[in-house]
């Protein structure tokens, strides 16, 4: 297995740029990654494309040839679509072209746009992602789903709506100082408990916004970074992938995430690295409780515990195990087909000390990202390390 | 075009005709689950269990009544539920599967979010959404009819 290197990291500004078309946004994120990365556009082997909604949202299908173009490279380019973890397994298939010797550069990332619609219209593109005969026909929203999941989760295990407006108020406050992030601004567990209902017991702040972005990635082979002398010193150390069934009324338990729990497994075993091993983490919370469930997924925390974590202050910035310092899908955006690409880029600028909020873990050497699809019928993990 | 096919203008052939098979089937007091030999239950239409691959599915029919494993009051709807919300969504035990719907009270005839709780013991029915009129599963408390 050939180390794999993340040699430049770009993002969009995340946020409401209804104005922007998508080939804009991933041109610019793929500008900014290859800037990072120091690398020559020409050495680029494969283009992996991460997006969910775009024949919704702007009427094209087939956007890896247009993106391509818009990153100004020519070479095999492919859509990856896996709801919101679309962009995760674009990354996971680019780390794994590059571990197997398939290719020395490989750009990945993803975009999607979605403020150019209307609400309901975004809230039904969303809802795709779950069973169309057997839950959507039968009124499941996106936020509806894991709703059932936190009234699941807390009928198993206990917990409460405050517990939630914890992981909001958390994640809002690392936003702050990130100038990617779409919401920089605090709020307090008083002011999201306070908030209009969406999907009962989940409340405006518990859900992430609509958001456009895009996000990409060059990776390199530690060989091709060693060769052209690249600052590289991010490694995707482990990658793992789980499926669960589609609809949540068919999974074993309404308020587990096995898929989830296989990604984190195939992909710490990938690395050579144990749950404890881990120093902080970028993980898919595009509702509160959907934080919660993944730290248990990921062996980070027992089931039941993961509900405390934000309000015991244990993954708060200050925390033993930081989550989500970037703001997480929560208050940093989540441009759906773009989340998996931009949790790697994050956790990559907090592991080189380039990021905003790097000084709040200036030792960290262990970073794990966790991307899911749907109600975590897909799931992506990867392990980065800090590789010198 | 040959002759084995669903002609797709004849309106007697709905479309996802299997879906719409079962709806029939539960509208009548029917439904099932597809069930294999190790007790797997799905939901049609099924080649295979989608748990262990069993190819010998046989049709059982769900219990009469079905206990609520959870549900969420949904306030932000797509708009094909446009005037259905607020609606409280469940999903609930029935045996062989777990079937997904929306409760309604039935003495209210409306679908002014019932008082729905984890545990609740409820029958199964199909209804209409007040937005279009298209069927949906539909979940009442047991002992109405
Ligand atoms: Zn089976």
């Amino acid at each position: 297995m050939t180390d794999v290197r993340v040699a430049g990291v770009g993002l969009t500004p995340f946020g409401s740029h209804p104005e922007r078309t998508g080939r804009d946004l991933f041109g610019e994120a793929a500008l900014r990654a290859f800037e990072d990365a120091d690398v020559d556009r020409a050495d680029v082997e494969e283009l992996n494309y991460g997006n969910f909604m775009g024949a919704l949202a702007e009427h094209q299908g087939h956007q890896a040839p247009l993106m391509a173009e818009a990153a100004g490279v020519r070479c095999p380019a492919t859509r990856y679509e896996s709801a919101c973890a679309s962009a995760g397994v674009a990354v996971r298939e680019a780390v794994r072209t590059v571990a197997a010797g398939d290719a020395d550069v490989v750009l990945a990332g993803g975009m999607e746009r979605m403020t150019n619609l209307p609400t309901d219209e975004v809230t039904e593109g969303l809802a795709i992602a779950a069973d169309d005969l057997f839950e959507v026909r039968a009124g499941v929203t996106f936020p509806g789903a894991y709703a059932l999941m936190a009234n699941a989760y807390f009928d198993a295990y206990g917990g409460s709506r405050e517990d939630l407006a914890h992981v909001a108020s958390k994640n809002h406050e690392n936003a702050v100082p990130n100038e990617y992030a779409q919401y920089r601004k605090e709020v307090s567990v008083a002011e999201a408990m306070d908030a209009p209902p969406v999907a009962e017991p989940l409340h405006l702040y518990d859900a992430c916004p609509i958001t456009d972005g895009a996000s990409a990635l060059v990776l390199v082979s530690g060989e091709y970074a060693e060769r052209h002398d690249l600052d590289a010193p991010v490694a995707v150390t482990g990658t793992g992938q789980g499926t669960d069934r589609m609809a949540l009324g068919d999974r074993e338990h309404l308020a587990r995430t096995p898929a989830a729990a296989d990604a984190a497994d195939a992909a710490y075993a990938d690395a050579g690295i144990e749950a404890a091993d881990v120093d902080l983490a970028e993980v898919h919370d595009c509702f509160t409780i959907a934080e919660v469930l993944a730290l248990e997924s990921l062996g980070l925390f027992e089931h039941g515990e993961g509900i405390t974590a934000a309000r015991e202050g244990v993954t708060t910035a200050d925390g033993d195990l930081p989550v989500n310092l970037s703001g997480g899908l929560k208050a940093k955006g989540h441009p759906v087909g773009a989340t998996g690409g931009s949790q790697i880029a994050e956790l990559t600028r907090l592991l080189r000390g380039d990021h905003p909020n790097s000084d709040r873990v200036p030792d960290a050497a262990v970073g794990v990202a966790h991307n899911a699809g749907g109600t975590v019928a897909s799931a992506v993990v990867h392990v980065l390390e800090v590789a010198e | 075009m040959s002759d084995d096919g669903a002609d797709p203008a004849d309106d007697a052939v709905p479309a996802d005709r299997d879906y719409a098979d079962w709806l029939d089937a539960l509208a009548d007091g029917d439904g099932f689950a597809l069930v294999c030999s190790d007790g797997h239950g799905s939901l049609p239409p099924r080649r295979v269990c989608p748990e262990c691959g069993a190819a010998d599915l046989s049709r059982e029919p769900l219990d009469e009544t079905g206990t609520v494993e959870t549900y969420s009051v949904v306030h932000v709807p797509s708009p094909r539920f446009a005037d259905d919300a607020p609606y409280a969504t469940a999903v609930v035990e029935f045996g062989p599967t777990r079937l997904t719907g929306i409760v309604r009270d039935g003495d209210r005839g409306s679908d002014a979010t019932p008082d729905v709780e984890i545990g609740d013991s409820v029958a199964v029915d199909v209804g209409e959404r007040a937005t279009d009129g298209e069927r949906l599963v539909v979940f009442r408390p047991a002992g109405e009819s």
